[in-house]
């Protein structure tokens, strides 16, 4: 099993008498790119609140980088880049200032001029935070969670309120990230950005994991029929594949250089578990 | 947004984490903090205009009657007075609006986040709201002077104690307010104080009320230009004791979103 960058172990939190974690439990491996999905109230934002210190969980155990985000916040931070949901920016601030304050506090920050330019924060480094549009803010605020050249980055919704164009970008951005070594946990309710960008899925509903795994196999693993893709062919295999059976029949697609695809993807295993959440 | 070809592997965005030393970021966000103040047109009104505004208009017209000594120049009593409503404005009503909008932001989950952490951040506010006065002492004690101000140089040392005891103790309430009331409160209420204190609370001429936190700097800054140590060291005091109290409440009570 790869090294993790992020372990919890049986979470669980309540907002008064209102369970929001209920013995939550999943890994994101290091070096890889680790998507928290699920559906608004489910869960993710609490989840990243607590991965970051931010929250202490009432149960449970949370290690990140092999650490204690509770107890060893001094030795963590320097090491997370953080974009919290809705930018967390300090209103009266120009963008530029904030970026070059968030840069002093690292050893050996990526230069801000360069981050500006890569997000396009040139073209609005005079402007107020409070005068900013929402994707404004969001560029802004991946530009401070990666400043610090960090080797761990939760990005909370990392891709709300840009544009197509905007999006794509970022992708690349989170992409090259992880080519270049960086761990990235990022929460979404975008089936799209989890299948695009994940290497690892986890999930939650109603404050559980309801499913996690390699998007893939997640796919594969709730039982849909399967399509067998080969470079010079297509084979159709009809009927439900249990996980064993697909695991077998990736194996021996392997030996052939053949890819596996399922025919229904991440958006119908997202919609049927947490449908079946629901009934 | 720029579509800038990133090099797959060439390492541009390799880990390379550490944090700056600890003065550095605190010195980071103290100036930070400083620059926000000052290019501010609201907190720049409450910090230096209308302080250097009532120091001219009380000190050279006579449109309010003071409760003078005999002898006594109009500008050896509002100068001193004026000064401790500066530390009202620096260390209670801007911190206190600033604050209260960052944390409705989310802005001090965010900034706790990185390297410098809660206490890096509490520092750095701290350092900055030092910083706001060194301007504010330059600016007003300059203009007093030059309205004729002469005191002695004893009791402007001397004034220092209250005037970090005061600090001390606003700052507290400051993170109090901005902690523990909703943002529209905080606006309202900061600048509500500000005006009450100011012209009720024994900040700039003296009520009586010496057990009040305004009425305390006050009344500590003109005793000591008046080398009152007695008094100085009750309105210490005082302020010490509410320092505490703001201190203990806003550790209890304070939110961070």
């Amino acid at each position: 099993m790869s090294t993790a960058c992020v372990e919890l172990d049986r979470v669980s939190l309540s907002f008064g008498s209102t369970p929001v974690l209920r013995e939550l439990s999943w890994r994101a491996p290091a070096g890889r790119i680790t998507a928290v999905l699920g559906p608004n109230g489910a869960g993710k934002t609490t989840t990243m609140l607590i991965c970051e210190g931010l929250l202490r969980a009432d149960a449970g155990q949370v290690r990140v980088l092999g650490l204690d985000p509770q107890h060893d916040g001094a030795a963590l931070r320097p090491r997370v880049g953080v974009m919290i949901q809705d930018g967390g920016l300090p209103v009266m601030a120009n963008a530029r200032a904030l970026l070059d304050h968030v840069s002093r506090l690292y050893a050996r920050p990526r230069d801000p001029g360069d981050l500006a330019r890569l997000l396009g924060i040139d073209g609005f480094a005079r402007t107020s935070v409070r005068r900013l549009s929402g994707g404004q803010r969001q560029r802004l605020a991946l530009a401070l969670a990666l400043v610090g050249r960090p080797e761990l980055v939760f990005l909370d919704e990392p891709t709300a309120g840009l544009d197509a164009h905007g999006r794509e970008v970022v992708w690349d951005l989170i992409r090259q990230l992880r080519d270049d070594g960086t761990s990235v946990v990022l929460s979404t309710h975008l089936m799209e950005e989890a299948e695009a960008l994940a290497d690892q899925v986890v999930i939650i509903d109603r404050g559980r994991v309801v499913a996690a795994g390699e998007p893939q196999h997640l796919a594969g693993a709730a039982g849909h029929p399967a399509r067998w893709d080969g470079p010079a062919q297509e084979v159709t295999l009809r009927g439900r594949l249990d996980p064993a059976a697909l695991g077998a029949v990736r194996a021996l697609a392997q030996e052939h250089d053949l890819q596996v695809s399922t025919g229904r993807g991440l958006r119908e295993v997202f919609l049927d578990l947490t449908r079946q959440e629901e009934s | 947004m720029s579509a800038e070809p990133v090099e797959a592997g060439a390492g541009r965005w390799a880990p390379d984490p550490g944090a700056a030393p600890w003065y550095r970021m605190v010195l980071s966000q103290a100036l930070f903090e400083v620059r926000t103040v000052l290019g501010h047109g609201e907190q720049l009104l409450l910090t230096a205009i209308l302080p250097a505004l009532f120091l001219v208009v009380l000190t050279t017209t006579d449109v309010f009657t003071l409760p003078l000594a005999q002898g006594q120049d109009r500008i050896d009593l509002i100068a001193p007075g004026v000064l401790a409503l500066a530390v009202l404005s620096s260390a209670f009503t801007g911190p206190a609006i600033a604050t209260g909008f960052d944390r409705r932001a989310g802005a001090l989950r965010l900034l706790a986040t990185t390297p410098l952490g809660r206490g890096g951040l509490l520092a750095g506010k701290v350092l900055g709201v030092v910083f706001v006065q060194v301007v504010q002492v330059v600016l007003l004690a300059g203009l007093a002077l030059a309205l004729g101000w002469r005191p002695p140089p004893a009791g402007l040392a001397l004034a220092v104690v209250p005037f970090v005891a005061g600090t001390a103790a606003f700052t507290a309430l400051a993170m109090l307010v901005a902690g523990t009331l909703r943002t529209e409160a905080v606006l309202a209420g900061a600048n509500l104080l500000w005006v009450l204190m100011a012209i009720g609370g024994g900040v700039l001429i003296p009520s009586g009320a010496r057990w009040l936190p305004s009425a305390a700097l006050g009344d500590g800054l003109r005793a000591a230009v008046d080398l009152e140590v007695g008094t100085v060291g009750l309105c210490t005091a005082v302020l010490t004791a509410w320092a505490v109290a703001f201190t203990a409440a806003a550790l209890r009570w304070f939110r961070w979103h």
